[in-house]
C-alpha cells in the first residue's frame, strides 16, 4: 500500500503525523499546567496532595508522547533531528533537564527520607511545567523564525553561534509562542481540574485560575497569530528557496481544510473556556483537548505543506530544511507508514483506560485510603 | 587537538548517562516479571498474603521505574544532541526503531502502570493482572526495539550508502529486525535483567530473614525470586555463549580484546582468569599476561564451534595474514578507505558541476572500495583495537559474576526446598551482597559491548570520531557536569527511598 505511494506524499504523510502527534502532547501539557498552579489550587497538603494524585495518572502519557515526538522526527527527517538537536544544544539540554526532573518527582515527593525534601520535588515540578513548557514553545516557534546553522554538500551541519539555541529567546515570535503554550497548559489543568476532582473547594480555585490564564492565553494567541501571520516564510522549487510575504496566512488560506480545522479548533479552545466558566460544565476539557490537538495540528502543518520550508537556515539560506531534503527514505518512510496504522490503536487503549480509572472523580478521602498514592 | 577533546567528552556524556540509565532498566525489566508471577499465584489461589507480597515489591518497582525514565528521557535525544552527524548518516535505519519503541512499548507501560499501580480497586482482578502483565511485556519490547538499533551498530544489516545523500540507507526492515546480533543481544541482555530482578528480591529476602522480620512473605518471596533466577540465569549463560559467537564472527577486533589474545591461532582457550601485561604493545614479542588460567580449546570452540578453530589475534586483525588465513591489514583497509572518501568527494563535485563522465568514473571508485569508506578516517592501524584491558577485565568480572548467581539462586532454592533457609545465614548474607554485584556485571556487560566495539560508531564503517555533533567542548563539558550532578542526586535520592521503604518492613505497604 505504502510502497506504491510518491516520495513527497510520504513525506507529507509523515509530517502530518509528526504535527498530529504535536497536537497531541499539546493537549497532554495540561499536566504541566497543574504542576505550575500546586500552590495555587492547593491550600492544604491534602489538597496537594489530591492534585498531585490526579496529574500523577497522567504525567506519563505526556512524558511519553514527548519522548515519542522526538522518535518520529528522527525517524522520519533525520535530517531535521540532526541540525536542530545537535545544533540549539542548549535550549534542547534545558528542556531535557525539565522533564528529568519531572519523572522523579511524583514518586519521590512524599517518600520517607527522599533526600531533597518535599519542597524541592514540587519546585522541580514548577520548573518542568513552567520554563519546560515555555522552552518547547520556543523551540517550536524556531520552525517559523529559523535557526543558525549551516550544512556542507555532505549533509553534515553545525551552530554558527556559541549560544547553541538560546539566541531564540530573543525572538519576539519564539517568546510569545512560549507563552501561549504555557499559559494553555494552565488553562488545559483548569479545566481537567474541574472534571477530575470530586473536591469543591478545588474546583472553584481552578475555576478563578481559569478566568486569568484563559485571558492571558487568548491575549498572547492573539498576539502570535499576528504575527505569524504578518511574517515572511520561506518557500522552496527546484531552482532554491525564496522569501514569501506573509507565507503562512496564505498557507493557511489557500488551503481549505487547514482553514476549517484551523477555525473550529480556534471554536472549540474558546467554547471549552466559555462552557466551564458560563455554564460550570465539567466535560470543557474535552472541547479543550479536541480543540487543542486541531489547532496545532493546523499550525504544524502550515510548514510542511505548499512547499514551505519547515527550518529556515537563518546563517546560509541554502542550507534550509524542507520536508524534502531533510526526510528519510522511500522505504524507511514507506516502512514506518505501516507501523503508523498501531497509532488509532493506541489511542483507543489509552482512552479506554482512561475512561476506566476516572469513572469516579478523584476525592481526598479516595487519596487517604490508597496506600499506593504519590 | 580539539576535535579529539570534543570526541572524549561526547563519549564520556554518553557513557555517564547510559552507565547510570543502566542501573535502573535490568531491575525493571526482571521485576516487571516477578510482580506479574507474584500477582498471578495471587489471582489463582486468591490468598491475600500474595497480594500484599504484590504490592510491597510494586512499591520498590515505583521507585526504581520512575528513575530509570528519568535518565531514560535523554538517552533517545543524545543522539541528536551529541552524535548529530551520527543521526543524519544512519538515522534512516537507526530512528525506526526508536520510533517503534515509542508507539509499540512506550506507550504499553505508561498507560497500563496507571492501572497496576492505582487501579486496584478500579478494575476487576483480571484486568489488574492483565494491566501488570502488559507493563512486563512494554518494557521488555522496549528492550527489543533498543537492541534491535544497538545491534545493528554492533552488525550493520539491510542497508546501503546513498552517495547523494551522503548516508545509509535502509534497504531491508527485516534485515534489520532479524539481525543475528540484535537477538542474541536482545536475548542476553533481557536476561541479565531478569537475573538482576531475580538478586534484587533474594538479596532484600534474605536480609528480612536475617532480621527475622516478615519472614512468612519473604520466604515465599525468596522462593520465586530463586526459581526465576535459576531458570533465568540459565538462559542468560546460554544467550551469553550465542553473544560471544556472534561477536567471534562479526567483531573479531572486540573478541581479541575481550581475552586479551595478541597472536592468533589454532585451538585457543580461554582466560578463565588472569592477569595483563600492562607493559604489552600491538606487535612487541612480551607475553599478554603476567600469569593466567585457560581453559584449552574453550574460545575455538565457544566462539566457532569448533575445537580447532583458528581465532584471529590482535597482531593479525591490525597487520593483515593474508598467505595463512586471508585477513586483510588495517593498513590496507585504511589505504582504500582514503580512496573511497577521495571517491565521494569527487562525485559530489563533479555532480555539482554536471559533469557526467567525472561522476561516474569517480561512483565507481567509490563503490570498489565503499566497504571500508570508515576506514579512511582512521589515523594509523592500531586505532582498530579497542582499550583491551577495560574490554578484557570487564568481561571477565562479568562472566565470573554470572556464573556466581547462577550458583547462588541453586543453593537458595535447595535449602529453601529443604525448608533450612532460616540457618545458612553465610550464604543469606552472601545473597544480600550480590545484589550490588548484579548491577556490577551489567555495567561491565555494557562497557565488554561498547568499549569493545570501539573506535566504531558503527562498526567498520563510521568512526566514533566522525559521529559527534559539531558543537564546543564547554558546551559538552558544561552538560556533563549537569548529568553527573543531578543524576548522582537523583541517585542518592533513590537509594535512600528504597532502603527506608525496606525497613519499614513487608507489613507497611
Amino acid at each position: 500500500m505504502f510502497e506504491e505511494m510518491e516520495l513527497l506524499y510520504l513525506q507529507q504523510y509523515w509530517w502530518f503525523i509528526i504535527a498530529l502527534l504535536g497536537g497531541l502532547f499539546t493537549f497532554m501539557i495540561f499536566v504541566q499546567g497543574g504542576q505550575t498552579l500546586l500552590n495555587n489550587l492547593g491550600k492544604t497538603e491534602k489538597e496537594k496532595n489530591v492534585i498531585i494524585a490526579s496529574l500523577g495518572r497522567k504525567w506519563e502519557l505526556g512524558f511519553t508522547s514527548f519522548v515519542m515526538f522526538g522518535g518520529a522526527l528522527f525517524a522520519a527527517f533525520p535530517l531535521f533531528y540532526a541540525v536542530s538537536f545537535g545544533g540549539a544544544y542548549y535550549v534542547w539540554m534545558a528542556i531535557l533537564f525539565c522533564f528529568i526532573i519531572q519523572a522523579v518527582s511524583y514518586e519521590y515527593r512524599k517518600k520517607a527520607n527522599n533526600f531533597f525534601g518535599q519542597k524541592i520535588y514540587e519546585i522541580f515540578l514548577y520548573i518542568n511545567g513552567s520554563l519546560g513548557i515555555f522552552l518547547i514553545g520556543v523551540a517550536l516557534g524556531t520552525l517559523y523564525t529559523g535557526g543558525n546553522f549551516i550544512k556542507n554538500e555532505m549533509n553534515l551541519s553545525h551552530w554558527t553561534l556559541d549560544t547553541y539555541g538560546l539566541e531564540a529567546l530573543l525572538n519576539p515570535f519564539n517568546l510569545s509562542f512560549g507563552l501561549v503554550l504555557l499559559f494553555l497548559s494552565r488553562v488545559g489543568a483548569s479545566l481537567y481540574f474541574m472534571n477530575n476532582l470530586a473536591e469543591e473547594s478545588i474546583v472553584n480555585r481552578a475555576k478563578e485560575q481559569l478566568k486569568i490564564n484563559a485571558l492571558l492565553f487568548l491575549g498572547f494567541f492573539l498576539l502570535m497569530i499576528t504575527m505569524l501571520f504578518l511574517m515572511s516564510g520561506l518557500s522552496y522549487d527546484a531552482e532554491g528557496f525564496t522569501i514569501v510575504e506573509h507565507k503562512f496566512f496564505f498557507n493557511l488560506i489557500e488551503t481549505p481544510i487547514l482553514l476549517t480545522t484551523f477555525l473550529i479548533g480556534v471554536a472549540l479552545v474558546i467554547f471549552a473556556i466559555y462552557s466551564a466558566l458560563f455554564k460550570n460544565k465539567s466535560n470543557a476539557i474535552w472541547f479543550h483537548g479536541v480543540g487543542t490537538v486541531l489547532t496545532v495540528t493546523t499550525l504544524l502543518s502550515l510548514l510542511g505543506f505548499n512547499n514551505t520550508v519547515i527550518y529556515p537556515s537563518l546563517s546560509d539560506i541554502e542550507s534550509s530544511l524542507t520536508i524534502v531534503n531533510s526526510s528519510g527514505s522511500h522505504y524507511t518512510l514507506a516502512t514506518m507508514s505501516y507501523v503508523s496504522l498501531m497509532v488509532p490503536f493506541v489511542l483507543t487503549y489509552i482512552f479506554l483506560v482512561w475512561r476506566s480509572m476516572d469513572k469516579v472523580k478523584i476525592s481526598s478521602e479516595e487519596i487517604e485510603a490508597d496506600s499506593h498514592h504519590y | 587537538m580539539e576535535d579529539a577533546l570534543l570526541v572524549d567528552w561526547s563519549r564520556a556524556q554518553f557513557a555517564l548517562t547510559a552507565l547510570y540509565h543502566w542501573l535502573f532498566v535490568p531491575l525493571t525489566l526482571g521485576l516487571a516479571f516477578i510482580l506479574a508471577i507474584m500477582e498471578t499465584i495471587y489471582v489463582k489461589t486468591g490468598n491475600v498474603i500474595w497480594k500484599e507480597i504484590t504490592k510491597f515489591w510494586m512499591t520498590l518497582f515505583a521507585i526504581n521505574f520512575a528513575i530509570g525514565l528519568a535518565t531514560g528521557i535523554i538517552m533517545e535525544f543524545e543522539f541528536g544532541t551529541n552524535w548529530s552527524n551520527y543521526s543524519w548518516i544512519a538515522g534512516d535505519i537507526f530512528g525506526a526503531p526508536l520510533a517503534i519503541e515509542g508507539i509499540m512499548a512506550f506507550f504499553m507501560e505508561s498507560t497500563f502502570f496507571a492501572i497496576m499501580f492505582f487501579g486496584w480497586d478500579k478494575v476487576s482482578k483480571k484486568m489488574h493482572l492483565l494491566s501488570t502483565w502488559l507493563v512486563a511485556i512494554g518494557s521488555n519490547l522496549s528492550a527489543l526495539w533498543i537492541l534491535v538499533a544497538n545491534g545493528w551498530m554492533q552488525h550493520p544489516v539491510g542497508m546501503e550508502f546513498n552517495v547523494d545523500s551522503a548516508r545509509f540507507e535502509m534497504s531491508s526492515f527485516w534485515d534489520v529486525l532479524f539481525n543475528p546480533n540484535a537477538y542474541s543481544k536482545f536475548l542476553h541482555t533481557i536476561g541479565s535483567g531478569y537475573v538482576m530482578g531475580s538478586l534484587f528480591v533474594v538479596g532484600i529476602s534474605a536480609w528480612y530473614l536475617l532480621k527475622g522480620k516478615d519472614v512468612v512473605k519473604a520466604k515465599k518471596s525468596i522462593v520465586v525470586g530463586a526459581t526465576f533466577g535459576l531458570i533465568t540465569s540459565l538462559f542468560l549463560i546460554v544467550s551469553g555463549d550465542e553473544s560471544a559467537h556472534q561477536v567471534a564472527v562479526n567483531q573479531p577486533t572486540k573478541l581479541a580484546a575481550m581475552e586479551g589474545l595478541y597472536d592468533g591461532h589454532e585451538r585457543v582457550g580461554i582466560v578463565a582468569i588472569g592477569q595483563l601485561n600492562s607493559e604489552k604493545e600491538i606487535g612487541d614479542n612480551q607475553d599478554e599476561f603476567i600469569w593466567s588460567i585457560e581453559i584449552p580449546y574453550a574460545l575455538s570452540f565457544l566462539g566457532f564451534h569448533d575445537m580447532n578453530a583458528f581465532v584471529p589475534g590482535i597482531n593479525e586483525l591490525v597487520y593483515g595474514d593474508e598467505d595463512h588465513h586471508n585477513i586483510e591489514s588495517a593498513a590496507s583497509k585504511i589505504a582504500k578507505g582514503k580512496i573511497a572518501i577521495e571517491a565521494l568527494t569527487r562525485y559530489k563535485k563533479a555532480k555539482k558541476e554536471g559533469d557526467t563522465l567525472v561522476a561516474t568514473t569517480a561512483l565507481a571508485d567509490f563503490r570498489a572500495n565503499e566497504k571500508y569508506f570508515g576506514y579512511g578516517y582512521l589515523k594509523k592501524p592500531e586505532d582498530i583495537i579497542p582499550p583491551v584491558a577495560l574490554t578484557f577485565y570487564s568481561f571477565h568480572i562479568m562472566v565470573g559474576l554470572g556464573t556466581w548467581f547462577f550458583m547462588l539462586f541453586f543453593l537458595i532454592l535447595y535449602f529453601a526446598m529443604l525448608n533450612k533457609l532460616d540457618g545458612k545465614k553465610m550464604l543469606l548474607r552472601l545473597a544480600v551482597i550480590s545484589i550490588p554485584l548484579g548491577y556490577v556485571a551489567g555495567e561491565m556487560g555494557w562497557i565488554v559491548a561498547e568499549v569493545g566495539r570501539q573506535p566504531w560508531a558503527i562498526q567498520g564503517m563510521l568512526p566514533t570520531g566522525m559521529a559527534t555533533s559539531s558543537i564546543s567542548v564547554a558546551a559538552v563539558q558544561t552538560t556533563f557536569w549537569l548529568f553527573a550532578i543531578i543524576f548522582t542526586g537523583l541517585l542518592i535520592a533513590e537509594v535512600k527511598i528504597i532502603f527506608t521503604q525496606i525497613k519499614l518492613g513487608m507489613e507497611n505497604h
